[in-house]
Parts: structure tokens; C-alpha cells; sequence
């Protein structure tokens, strides 16, 4: 445990701080035209949920967008900066910025200064070039371009439903299904996710963000099998 | 004070009365002496000509090439004073050297020539002097097609279809002009560039002279090359003999 965790005096008012982080789930997809991306919306500082419906995904251009996460502060932090340079370099250059190059320069920041920061991140976008493109981006900065990703605590849980469901060509309705399924599935068990579910799709045409929340149409609720009740033998198995 | 400068040219650093910076244009005048160079954009491909004096015969073999890589794509070919051109080179392989290793792509010939651009921009703020070289940039690839870029020693930087500097650049414009360029594939460049370049030469001045030829296109993969030595010769075996075959029509 942490040094300052175990010293926390409530009666004077003095509480263990926690960085503000966003443990998280992050899947992306790439289909036909494109790209689609989904989150869960929880911030929390230890156990402390300090946003749930917080947005995940930054856009950074017009078709591009940063899905962040680690440290909150880290992570809005680099996707300022990165893309002030984005913006620069569009304007002096007089073209798009590449999304591979966009996700490059986000690497010098994560790679140059990975030991100070707590941050990882997913690049996705569309450029008339390589079209829909996902680069993941994890701590250390080291890139990989995927077709299909996950990111964050809540990815371990959704890994082998995202590679059951992936194949070539898939169209915008059927990747937009599994994304949002896979984040359902992943907010369900991962306790540091949660809150609504938040989709952005990015294709030639730019980016449309969607929002799923718990209490209306369309949320990704799971179903579990009904556990057998476990009371001890001698009491009566009912509720 | 005799001539034109009267006293307004002894540095970059200054304007003349009517908006001249003469230490710039005395730098462009290294371009303009020197060697005639030629860059044609054709179908499929740029080749760069470069006609050199060779000043002496104990020089080995293509001991001062005025054309190199820049990267794996992107070819250049100086002009004028020779250590400044050189030193042109190293400044844009330097730079293309850090866009690969920021970015993990090689650097794009517009983005190569703009910075050098700079670059010699800033030597006419009067800082020190200008650099009395100019530089081609080139490259090909399938999505753009091919690109050239001309710097000269004011900072200016345009793209062309096609250019020549040097001694004789105003002759070989003219011959340029009146070939249908966008229609020659790169082995016909290369033969027409020759061509250009040994008739605009003077039989009386230029004397001891060599040509040196880059290309890059569709068919080097869009990889900048020195084009080898045999097709360099054979095209200047076409050249004299389609000089030659002129001469007898007039």
C-alpha cells in the first residue's frame, strides 16, 4: 500500500489521494469505409467514481479522434498538444495531416516522456490515403496498426469476443454491433468501467458520435446464466 | 564605387534605395555561371542533366558528383559554388533524416524543399553571407506522379514541369519547350535531355566537360538513382549522332 494511503487521518480532514484516472474500456474497429470506436464514460480517483459520463473520445480533426486512457490529466494533456502540432502542420503544409503520422507524432510525446507519464491511447481516423486506420498506442509508446483493439482494464474481458467477431469487409451497421456489444460486455465485468456507452464512427465524410445510455433504447445490457442458489443444504433453496 | 553597387552591396544585410538586396543576387550569379543543369518532369518519370567542367585530368572518375540522395526517394542536384551546394545536401539529409526518425516515413520532396528553402532564406537576413548555390529536389511516386522543386540562393522555391540553370539555361529552356515533355517516357528523357545539353554547349568554351545524370520513376520504383554509366553513354552516342544528323539537314 502507499505511504500516503496508510498515513490518512479523516478526523482532520486529511483523505488519500488518488490520481484521477480513467480505467477504462476502449475498443476500435475498422470496416469497409472506415472506422468505429466505442467507450465506456467512468473517471475515478481509487474507488471513487469522479465522473460517469465522462467523454473518452477527444477529436483531434475532422476525421480523427483519440479514444484516451490512464491518467485524465496525461491524456487530455497530450491530446492538446498533439493536436496543436496536427493543426500547425495542416496549415503550413496546406493539406490533411496522414492518420499514421498523426499517430506518430502522438508517439514522440508518450515515448519521449514515458516515464513520467501514465497515459495510452487509440489514434483512429480516416485519410484518402490508407482509409480508415486504428494505431494503438499503449504506455511506453510503442505503435501497431490494428483492425480491431481493445485498450484499458476493461479489454482483457472483451478480447476473445472482438477476435471471434472481426472479419475482412464488415459494413458500418454490422462493426458498429460488435463494438458496442464488446464495450456492454466489458463494462459489465471490468469494476473500473461503466456509466453510458459512447461510439464515434469516422469515414470520408468526418465524425458522427452516438450516446447509449443505461436508461433509454439501445444500451448493450448483458445476460448472465441464473446462478443455482447456494444456501447451505439444510435450509430450504428459495428466495 | 564604380558600378552598380555603390557601397549597398557589401552585405545581405542591407536593402539598396530601390528594394535590391545585391549580396543575393552576386549568389545567384554562382548559379547562373555555372555548368548548365537541367530537370525534366516527363510521362513517367524526372531525369536531372548536369553538364560539368572537368577542370583536371588527375581527378578520379566522378570525383565531384553534383547529384545525391536526399533520402531513399528524393534526389537532388546542386548548382553553383560546390562546397555550398554540399553543404545544401547535408542540411536537407539532415533534415529528412529527422522526419524519419519522427514521424518513421521518409520525408516528402515538397516538405524537403520548403525547409531548405528556409534555410537559405535565412542567409539573406544578413546573418552571413547567402549561399551561391541553387538545388533541384526530385521525386516520383504513383499517387502524386513526379515532382521537381527548384531553391535558389533568395530562398525562392517553385515547382516546375521542367527547368534548366546555368550558363546556358536560356538555349535549353528553348529546346525544353519545344519538346512535348508530358508525352516522353524516361528512356526518351533521357536521350532528349542529352541531347539539350550538348547542343546548347559552346564548342568553343566548353571544353574537358562530362555529363552527369539522375533519375527516378516508375521504373526505379520511385527510388531517386544515378543513372548507370552505359545508358548515360549510349544516350549521348544518340545525341551526337541526332546532333550531327541536324547539322547535315541545315
Amino acid at each position: 500500500m502507499r505511504d500516503e494511503k496508510r498515513k490518512a487521518i479523516p478526523a482532520i480532514g486529511f483523505y488519500p489521494q488518488e490520481e484521477i484516472s480513467t480505467g477504462t474500456t476502449l475498443i476500435a474497429m475498422e470496416y469497409n469505409g472506415g472506422v468505429v470506436v466505442g467507450t465506456d464514460s467512468r473517471t475515478s480517483a481509487g474507488s471513487f467514481i469522479t465522473s460517469r459520463a465522462t467523454n473518452k473520445i477527444t477529436p483531434i480533426t475532422e476525421n480523427m479522434v483519440v479514444c484516451r486512457s490512464g491518467s485524465a490529466a496525461d491524456t487530455q494533456a497530450i491530446a492538446d498538444i498533439a493536436k496543436y502540432h496536427i493543426d500547425v502542420y495542416t496549415m503550413t503544409e496546406n493539406k490533411p495531416v496522414t492518420i499514421y503520422r498523426s499517430s506518430q507524432i502522438f508517439r514522440q510525446f508518450l515515448y519521449n516522456y514515458r516515464e513520467q507519464l501514465s497515459a495510452s491511447v487509440l489514434v483512429a481516423g480516416w485519410d484518402a490515403e490508407l482509409g480508415g486506420q486504428v494505431y494503438a498506442i499503449p504506455i511506453g509508446g510503442f505503435v501497431s496498426r490494428q483492425r480491431s483493439t481493445a485498450s484499458g482494464s476493461g479489454s482483457t474481458f472483451v478480447q476473445g469476443f472482438l477476435d471471434s467477431q472481426w472479419r475482412p469487409d464488415l459494413t458500418l451497421d454490422e462493426c458498429k454491433a460488435i463494438v458496442k456489444q464488446a464495450v456492454g460486455l466489458a463494462t459489465f465485468r471490468d469494476g473500473s468501467s461503466g456509466g453510458v456507452v459512447r461510439l464515434a464512427v469516422i469515414d470520408k465524410t468526418g465524425s458522427k458520435f452516438e450516446l447509449f445510455r443505461p436508461d433509454k433504447p439501445g444500451f448493450p445490457f448483458v445476460q448472465t446464466p441464473t446462478p443455482h442458489l447456494s444456501f447451505p443444504p439444510h435450509i430450504e433453496q428459495v428466495l | 564605387m564604380s558600378s552598380i553597387g555603390t557601397g549597398y552591396d557589401l552585405a545581405a544585410s542591407t536593402f539598396s534605395p530601390d528594394g535590391r538586396i545585391f549580396q543575393v543576387e552576386y549568389a545567384q550569379k554562382a548559379v547562373d555561371n555555372a555548368g548548365t543543369m537541367i530537370a525534366i518532369r516527363g510521362k513517367n518519370g524526372i531525369v536531372m542533366v548536369a553538364d560539368k567542367v572537368i577542370s583536371s585530368k588527375l581527378y578520379t572518375d566522378n570525383a565531384n558528383p553534383r547529384m545525391f540522395n536526399v533520402n531513399d526517394n528524393v534526389g537532388v542536384a546542386v548548382a553553383g559554388n560546390y562546397p555550398d551546394g554540399f553543404s545544401l545536401k547535408n542540411y536537407a539529409y539532415g533534415e529528412a533524416m529527422k522526419w524519419l526518425k519522427d514521424y518513421r516515413e521518409p520525408m516528402p520532396v515538397q516538405n524537403i524543399a520548403n525547409s531548405v528553402a528556409e534555410y537559405i532564406h535565412i542567409h539573406t537576413l544578413g546573418i552571413s553571407r547567402p549561399f551561391g548555390a541553387g538545388a533541384f529536389f526530385v521525386a516520383w511516386n504513383k499517387q502524386t506522379g513526379g515532382r521537381l522543386f527548384l531553391v535558389e540562393p533568395s530562398g525562392l522555391n517553385y515547382e516546375y514541369k521542367a527547368w534548366a540553370v546555368g550558363k546556358h539555361r536560356q538555349a535549353a529552356k528553348a529546346e525544353i519547350e519545344k519538346l512535348k515533355i508530358d508525352e516522353l517516357d524516361v528512356q526518351q528523357l533521357v536521350k532528349e535531355a542529352a541531347r539539350i545539353i550538348m547542343a546548347v554547349r559552346d564548342e568553343n568554351k566548353d571544353k574537358n566537360v562530362q555529363i552527369e545524370m539522375g533519375w527516378v520513376g516508375e521504373h526505379t520504383n520511385g527510388k531517386y538513382e544515378e543513372v548507370p554509366e552505359e545508358v548515360v553513354t549510349a544516350a549521348e552516342e544518340w545525341a551526337s549522332a541526332k546532333l550531327d544528323e541536324d547539322d547535315m539537314e541545315d
